[in-house]
């Protein structure tokens, strides 16, 4: 009887190999950034759904959840590539995961390419590990023209998460141009899953700050957003695409009013290529709403993979590896995509604000 | 910092310290009956806050008999844990019941991922709003972005002043409980010798039960107020506080209710001081908790009103 199990299961292992093409997903689906794996997790199974094959074969999706840990981001990319034998990887999502699940990438040779990943460490020296969004060089550059020029500030209190290689990258870049711009800039220091920011506040309110940059991820924003409030600051609060979730309105609630951030994307903005109105019309159709930022870039990272294997004529890892690199002009949701030789798309950062509870989309800035 | 910044931070410990407080009176309070240390305490608290959640957003019912259901079933959660966790386990040295508490604290986490995901829930809408009003002394109207606003002053959250108020009479109802009633008399000859509190006539089972419902009762009210003051609610929620708590404990002596308010005060206002004196160094504000224990347990192991424990010979 256990021969019969065991002969049938290696039977069906071996058909389902070679019926369907696995790639990996590997997201925070739980941990403090799970809002951003639960949307890119959404836009990867709607492209699933509406591009489920390639090279005449089944795109199979290997969900893994790496907790938002940086350990749990190396032991998934390391399972995806020896026990699941993916192909290539959808993610990951936070640049401290993807910077950390990237070394065993670029160990094995198996193309990572990450939705959201900005801080340029994620591609530095790296062959493997590509991203199909902006990187923070550039996206400090347009939090810093958005915080000097268009909100007219001029001393900056910038909260960053000592955690997050994400926040502390983009802080530096956002300062190189305040300073260009002729701002002054100071920094309060946090970590992720802190609570009470009234300390920092405090200190920033008495060293005469006129307007907040956090450079974080949703939570710390809604909630220094609160306290922000409470302890009497009325100026402006500008974040980064950290801050493009739903949760950041349903925990910051009035205090998040007014706050503008710069992003990847926003469904309000004029659609560029087919891409977008199909995604935005097969996800107003499915979900009764709008799609988020992190949606889109599922959806696009999936389609920049699959268009990979496509080229790429085989599910040889390497090939695929490399045709990801030799992505040009692919028309996606989120814009038009090149990956540069360094493994980088240059993308343009939408400015979206906060109104009445809604995200509104404001203005485009190009590179 | 200038001396209004350094009131307004002598406040934001003081609020922030009052939690702690909170969350210490439940902590040692089990410990002191016990000698356990109840590492499940912080998951406790989380679990309080994601029930009122659930109860308030499912059921429709007022914010108020959604904490008492809440706080009520945060004590069924502690007797059940003891239950199945603990009791077992009576016998064993006293380390096997710190292991299996640590154990308890990871799977009751795991378990909130699980049941509820791991996204935050906004705890915003749940509670009457004006408890996160503020508070303000001093202070003057200015015309801002086309409104009328108040800069300045010395400000603070009404559920600062509520969470103050609740541990106060928190304390006193352990007071009473715990040394005018009979089953806290049972719970005191516990803590002294449980074999001859059995032979009393005492179902020590039954009484080492309930002292983990009215631990863990203590947490929820915790958890709620936490909940409230900062408006998320996410399933690891309740480690860091957990352990703060747990160094207010024995920084206030460890089994002494009065200490451990006296001692989450005190973490929370030189917490928030440090912060306050070294903004360059607010990443290591937990770092700086456990140096003040790894402090406390070097120079006065008995911490502020502990007694140092007798060693039968």
């Amino acid at each position: 009887m256990r021969k019969l199990v065991l002969i049938v299961l290696v039977v069906f292992l071996s058909v389902s190999a070679f019926s369907t093409i696995k790639v990996g997903a590997i997201l925070p689906m739980t941990g403090g950034v799970a809002a951003f794996g639960q949307m890119i997790w959404q836009g990867v199974q709607l492209a699933n759904e509406l591009f489920p094959q390639v090279l005449g074969q089944e795109i199979e999706i290997v969900l893994l959840d790496n907790n938002s840990d940086k350990v749990q981001a190396v032991n998934t990319t390391r399972r995806a590539i020896e026990q699941d034998k993916v192909v290539a990887i959808i993610g990951q999502v936070i640049s401290s995961n993807t910077i950390a699940g990237g070394t065993v990438a670029e160990e094995s040779g198996v193309a990572m390419v990450s939705p959201s990943s900005t801080n340029p460490l994620v591609t530095q020296d790296r062959k493997y590990v590509s991203r199909v969004c902006f990187s923070d060089p550039f996206q400090g550059v347009a939090a810093a023209l958005l915080a000097f020029n268009n909100m007219g500030a001029k001393n900056v209190a910038v909260f960053v998460d000592v955690e997050q290689d994400y926040a502390v990258g983009f802080a530096n870049f956002f300062k190189d141009t305040a300073i260009e711009l002729g701002g002054t800039v100071f920094y309060e220091y946090y970590k992720s899953g802190d609570q009470d920011f009234t300390a920092q506040i405090s200190d920033a309110l008495s060293k005469n700050a006129d307007a907040f940059f956090i450079p974080g991820y949703y939570q710390e924003i809604a909630l220094i957003a609160i306290q922000a409030r409470q302890l009497g600051f009325y100026d402006p609060i500008i974040a980064g695409d950290g801050a493009a979730v739903p949760e950041t309105i349903e925990i910051g609630g009035a205090a998040v009013n007014g706050l503008y951030f710069t992003t990847h994307y926003d469904s309000g903005s004029p659609a560029v290529t087919d891409n977008a109105k199909l995604f935005v019309e097969a996800y107003t159709k499915k979900y009764g709403e709008a799609p988020g930022t992190f949606t889109a870039l599922g959806f696009d990272t999936y389609l920049v993979i699959r268009d990979a294997i496509e080229r790429a004529g085989s599910t040889d890892r390497e090939a695929i590896a490399q045709a990801v690199r030799q992505t040009k002009d692919f028309p996606a949701v989120t814009g038009i995509i090149t990956i540069n030789e360094s493994g980088d798309a240059i993308k343009s950062v939408a400015i979206v604000k906060i109104e009445n509870g809604k995200f509104v989309y404001d203005t485009t800035i190009n590179p | 910092m200038d001396p209004k910044t350094l009131l307004q931070n002598f406040v934001n410990g003081l609020s922030l310290g009052s939690l702690y407080a909170l969350i210490a009176i439940g902590y040692t309070m089990v410990y002191g009956i016990l000698r356990l240390i109840n590492f499940a305490h912080g998951d406790i608290f989380m679990m309080a806050a994601y029930f009122t959640f659930f109860f308030v957003t499912l059921t429709q019912l007022p914010w108020y008999f959604a904490a008492i259901f809440a706080i009520a079933s945060a004590a069924v959660l502690g007797f059940g844990v003891d239950r199945i966790a603990y009791k077992p386990i009576r016998k064993a040295p006293r380390i096997s019941a710190l292991i299996t508490a640590i154990g308890v604290s990871f799977f009751l986490e795991s378990l909130a991922v699980v049941i509820f995901s791991g996204i935050p829930r906004s705890f915003r809408t749940i509670f009457p709003q004006f408890l996160n009003e503020m508070i303000i002394l001093g202070g003057h109207m200015e015309v801002k972005y086309g409104q009328e606003v108040i800069l300045g002053g010395i400000r603070f959250p009404i559920i600062s002043v509520v969470t103050l108020i609740v541990t106060a009479v928190a304390i006193v109802f352990l007071w009473w409980f715990i040394y005018k009633t009979k089953i806290g008399m049972a719970m005191r000859s516990v803590s002294v010798d449980i074999p001859t509190t059995s032979l009393m006539g005492v179902n020590v089972d039954r009484i080492i039960g309930m002292t983990f419902a009215l631990g863990s009762a203590l947490a929820g009210v915790g958890g709620i107020l936490w909940a409230v003051r900062y408006p998320q609610v996410w399933p690891y929620m309740g480690f860091i506080p957990g352990m703060k708590a747990f160094v207010a404990a024995v920084f206030g002596g460890i089994g002494s209710v009065p200490g451990a308010v006296m001692g989450g005060l005190i973490l929370g206002i030189t917490e928030v001081m440090m912060v306050g004196l070294f903004p360059g160094a607010a990443g290591y504000r937990d770092a700086f908790a456990f140096f003040i224990l790894i402090i406390i347990l070097s120079v006065k192991p008995s911490g502020l009103l502990g007694k140092p424990e007798l060693v039968k010979v």
